[in-house]
């Protein structure tokens, strides 16, 4: 016989006991697995679509304004392709995709129109709407979902991936803008005379909305022979991990290229931190409501389980116990009915999400396995916090007046 | 001399004032005896029982074990003393329901962390001595009361006390199972020279002691 085998028996002999107490505990935990589950499908869902906004970061020449970047003035700055390198090969975390360009204003005809140089495989995989409309670029993850190992960098680093549809821009080859197709009467297949080269139309990318409506894309290498600014770009578009961004990404990127503005494209990024705080704010108030109605839940049951045992405790006190005993003996049975609420809890939560998720929600939901050890630690510590009260007054019963009851 | 109790006093406050549950009690008690203590309902004798290894906390007085004073000593150190030294059995039996027969017995031996081996070893023995290691896995309610007061015993001397401190033992018996429990205390008190201190009502129990000390309100009248 042992204090732990004693509470092992006297669990085990009252099991109905047993059973209540761990219902509040076990259903609070899976309460809890199931919002999470539930929660992190949507959560990568909702950053998915906030990443179809596209880059949220900036690096510009010093002098140059977001304002000039997108008026893509003829003389505007530059800075060194390098600098893509320089970010590639640093430890930075968060960096998921990078998308170097050089634009400039010019002529076709009488049409004044934006040119602009890009690394075709780096820019579709930055450009989600462009994916869809048949740009196939390196599938992205997503870079603002929950759990996103921040320390991978996509894009540049997989080119080796193979690629279902047009990803590449061959030397004559051009994308052409929506606004920019309908202006100069393009089509696909069509040709342009830019700057004395001749360029086929691949694509008319689809409307977006944004400046890129009224651009013309030709492979960045092209566009630096022909403007005669090798190895320069204007600008070098970023998709940070908003949670990166929001701890010192930018400043990271400021020490490594010291001669460059670094910014975010501020309404992005705000709704992309905005919305993952909400997210971990509602799961926060349900942990504190469940944390709250299972501690008290729990320290009822053990209240209860305390005095019915009053007689059992002044015995034991009568035959030597130490208070620290009884103290081991509840403390023991609360640790015993964390673990077993938090598994028992994990299976239930996991089991409601993976069937309710696609009901209530339109989402596939998956096991997350690590949860499991989440829900034990937090059943056993909302189990122990409930416990302390109940247990330590047991420990402070007076034995004779226990024995009287008798 | 095993025990000593020098002018012991438990006083208890109510509304009506300040009752002497023991009222400078004196006494000694020296190893091997066998100790009745007699009296009326509320007289004190379970006061003084419980009193004498800190299940109640004295008002005032002395009591001395072994030659060392232990009234005024840690809450601790006076659990160490009971957990190795004494045995209790009381009226009600106090058994733990949900044990087993051998598994009450052994947790003496295990609030002393002996090992596992040893201490069903021991129970085995002991519960062999009072006539029931056909009982061992036997709940306490599927035995009879008189089984029950026999493991009660068995528990009491499994650790080898060198004191009993029995409160009504034969409290909740019929005549004949009264006797037989009775019988057991005075094996135990002969054969192993374990020292017995047992309150009763029973003026044939307290027969049986070698010592008698009658309580009168909280005094002792006579010894």
């Amino acid at each position: 016989m042992t204090i732990s085998k004693l509470v092992l028996i006297e669990l085990w002999k009252r099991k109905s006991q047993l059973i209540t107490g761990l219902l509040a505990i076990t259903l609070g935990i899976s309460v809890i697995v199931a919002i999470q589950s539930v929660s992190v499908v949507s959560e990568e869902n909702v950053a998915r679509n906030l990443d179809n906004l596209g880059a949220n970061i900036l690096v510009l020449p010093q002098v140059t304004s977001i304002d000039d970047y997108y008026t893509s003035d003829i003389d505007a700055p530059t800075l060194p392709m390098d600098y893509v390198e320089r970010i590639l090969n640093s430890t930075i975390a968060g960096v998921d995709n990078m998308s170097p360009k050089l634009t400039r204003r010019v002529k076709v005809g009488d049409q004044s129109v934006v040119f602009t140089g890009i690394l075709p495989k780096s820019e579709i995989a930055s450009k989600p709407l462009w994916q869809s409309s048949g740009l196939l670029g390196t599938q992205l993850t997503t870079a603002c979902a929950p759990n996103q190992s921040a320390n991978k960098s996509h894009g540049l680093e997989e080119e080796k991936l193979k690629r279902k549809a047009i990803d590449t821009l061959y030397s004559d080859d051009c994308f052409a803008g929506s606004q920019v197709a309908k202006r100069l009467k393009l089509s696909v297949k069509g040709r342009i005379n830019i700057m004395g080269k001749n360029f086929k139309v691949v694509k008319i990318l689809p409307e977006t909305g944004t400046v890129d409506d009224d651009r013309i894309f030709a492979n960045l290498r092209d566009v630096q022979q022909l403007l005669k600014i090798e190895n320069q770009v204007s600008a070098i578009e970023i998709m940070g991990c908003c949670n990166a961004i929001s701890e010192g990404l930018l400043g990271q990127l400021r020490n490594i290229l010291p001669d460059t503005r670094v910014t975010t494209i501020g309404q992005i990024v705000s709704t992309q931190i905005k919305t993952n705080q909400l997210m971990k704010k509602v799961t926060l108030v349900m942990l504190i409501i469940i944390f709250f109605v299972g501690g008290i839940s729990i320290g009822n049951y053990i209240w209860a389980n305390v005095n019915e045992r009053k007689r059992e405790i002044g015995v034991l006190r009568m035959m030597g116990a130490e208070r620290s005993t009884i103290y081991k003996m509840f403390m023991l049975k609360a640790i015993i009915l964390g673990i077993a609420g938090g598994i028992l809890g994990f299976l239930l939560g996991t089991l409601a999400g993976v069937i309710l998720g696609p009901y209530l929600a339109g989402i596939n939901v998956q096991p997350v396995y690590m949860y499991l050890l989440w829900s034990i630690l937090l059943s056993v510590a909302i189990s122990l916090t409930g416990s302390l009260i109940p247990t330590y007054l047991a420990a402070k019963f007076d034995p004779h007046s226990n024995l009287q009851e008798d | 001399m095993i025990l000593k109790g020098e002018k012991i006093l438990k006083q208890y406050r109510h509304s009506g004032g300040i009752i002497n549950a023991l009222d400078q009690v004196s006494f000694t008690i020296n190893k091997g005896d066998f100790v009745t203590v007699t009296g009326r309902s509320g007289s004190g004798k379970s006061t003084l029982l419980l009193s004498l290894f800190g299940l109640i906390r004295l008002s005032s007085g002395k009591i001395i074990f072994n030659g060392k004073r232990i009234d005024d000593i840690s809450d601790n150190h006076l659990t160490g003393i009971r957990k190795k030294s004494v045995g209790y059995i009381l009226q009600s039996f106090a058994l733990i329901p949900y044990l087993t027969t051998i598994q009450n017995v052994m947790i003496p031996l295990a609030l002393e962390k002996i090992s596992q081996k040893v201490q069903r070893k021991r129970a085995s023995e002991i519960l062999d001595f009072v006539g029931l290691s056909d009982r061992m896995d036997h709940l306490p309610r599927e035995l009879s009361a008189g089984q029950q007061q026999r493991v009660a015993i068995a528990r009491s001397i499994v650790h080898q006390p060198q004191i009993i401190m029995a409160d009504e033992p034969t409290g909740n018996l019929d005549p004949m199972l009264s006797l037989e429990i009775l019988e057991f205390l005075k094996k135990i008190n002969e054969e192993n020279k374990t020292t017995i201190m047992m309150v009763t009502h029973s003026p044939v129990a307290a027969e049986y002691g070698t010592v008698k000390l009658h309580l009168n309100e909280g005094k002792i009248v006579s010894s």
